[in-house]
């Protein structure tokens, strides 16, 4: 399991480039701070919504464009193991709540000053570890009790990708905008 | 504000805080380029798995080539590959960007919570370690994080994805109102 230790250089250092970038961006964000975080499960501060949202819709427009001018742009979808999904949404958003981020903005807020982070980077290792145990059993008695396979909402509603990705947008346009008019009242009143 | 951005003028690299839509347009545009140029999506939680496994092996090599999970993920695949490259990276552009801005940030305890439990730092540690390894669980029987499942499979417009994004939302914004409360939102 150890044989090789280490990928080639070129993917390590493309990753590496990458996470700088990705880690940099965060920050900026604003993603990653507990009270930013907590704020939005409190419905209080939207920022978490609005970074993923324009990061979905913009990285949505990118990629089925390249795909549209014959790209080789990889499918990375996973299945729809739909129980696995969503339970496992349930409990990360229990861990995240407590925490006070996701997996990557844990090792990103380490590196903005958060001390706390660090134990919730351990405590991550150790669930991964307990997770690597029960698989199994999970994937027996609930991955695999409603697995729909590698598909996409598109796919689903036998629609080109486009109409979706269009919706997407609108949403996004129209509930950011919605939003900013609401915090400018708010911050006036 | 203690946990204000250090910096709001100046050099837009220096800037604390850019506007939300504008950082994450600019991970939308990283998912391009790794997508077009590495064949890869964003992500961090597999390399989780990488660790585990990797520190699992040192005392029982046997018990981890044996473990389906660890087996399909690091047996006879590098640990160290492409995705925990830029996880441990992660760290250091978040350490760029905080000294770019001469931010002085350090967090042990955070506001909201020290108004609800107090300020022990170790009763802070303590559910900081339980809360990661929770999502950590989580992470991996959704099959991804919010990197890997919510940015580069919602992108995808991955139905797995999309069920595990709301689930997440539905269940965080719960938990944060039982354990603070309507009063919370004053704290944050």
């Amino acid at each position: 399991m150890y044989d090789p230790i280490f990928a080639d250089p070129r993917s390590l250092v493309l990753g590496a480039v990458t996470g700088l970038v990705f880690g940099f961006l965060l920050v900026r964000g604003g993603v990653t701070r507990y009270q930013v975080i907590l704020g939005q499960f409190l419905l209080r501060d939207f920022t978490v919504l609005k970074v993923m949202g324009t990061a979905i819709v913009v990285g949505a427009v990118g990629i089925f464009a390249m795909r549209a001018w014959g790209m080789d742009i990889p499918v990375t979808v996973r299945s729809a193991q739909v129980y696995g999904n969503v339970l496992g949404g349930v409990i990360f958003g229990v861990g995240m709540t407590l925490l006070g981020y996701c997996p990557g903005t844990a090792v990103a807020a380490a590196g903005d000053g958060s001390r706390h982070a660090l134990y919730g980077i351990v405590g991550g290792v150790f669930g991964a570890a307990i997770y690597a145990e029960t698989h199994a059993w999970v994937n027996e008695k609930i991955l695999r009790t409603a697995d729909l396979g590698k598909i996409t909402l598109f796919e689903v509603a036998h629609v080109s990708p486009w109409w979706v990705i269009a919706a997407m947008a609108a949403a996004a346009v129209i509930g950011f905008t919605l939003l900013e008019r609401k915090e400018r009242r708010s911050a006036a009143a | 504000m203690p946990d204000a951005p250090a910096s709001h003028s100046g050099h837009w690299m220096t800037r604390g805080r850019w506007s939300p839509y504008v950082a994450g347009a600019g991970i939308g545009v990283l998912s391009w380029i790794t997508f077009a140029f590495m064949g890869k999506g964003l992500g961090t939680s597999t390399t989780f798995v990488h660790v585990a496994g990797a520190l699992e092996g040192i005392v029982a090599r046997d018990h981890v080539e044996s473990t389906g999970y660890y087996a399909s993920a690091i047996v006879g695949k590098p640990i160290v590959d492409w995705q925990f490259a830029l996880v441990v990276s992660l760290f250091f552009g978040a350490l760029l960007a905080a000294k770019l801005s001469r931010s002085t940030f350090v967090e042990h305890v955070p506001a909201l919570w020290s108004w609800r439990f107090g300020p022990s730092r170790t009763k802070r540690a303590i559910v900081a370690f339980a809360g990661g390894a929770i999502l950590l669980y989580g992470a991996r029987m959704a099959g991804g994080c919010t990197s890997g499942h919510a940015i580069t499979g919602g992108l995808q417009l991955a139905v797995s994805s999309w069920s595990f994004l709301i689930a997440m939302f539905v269940a965080g914004i719960g938990m944060a109102f039982l354990l603070f409360g309507k009063a919370g939102r004053q704290h944050v």
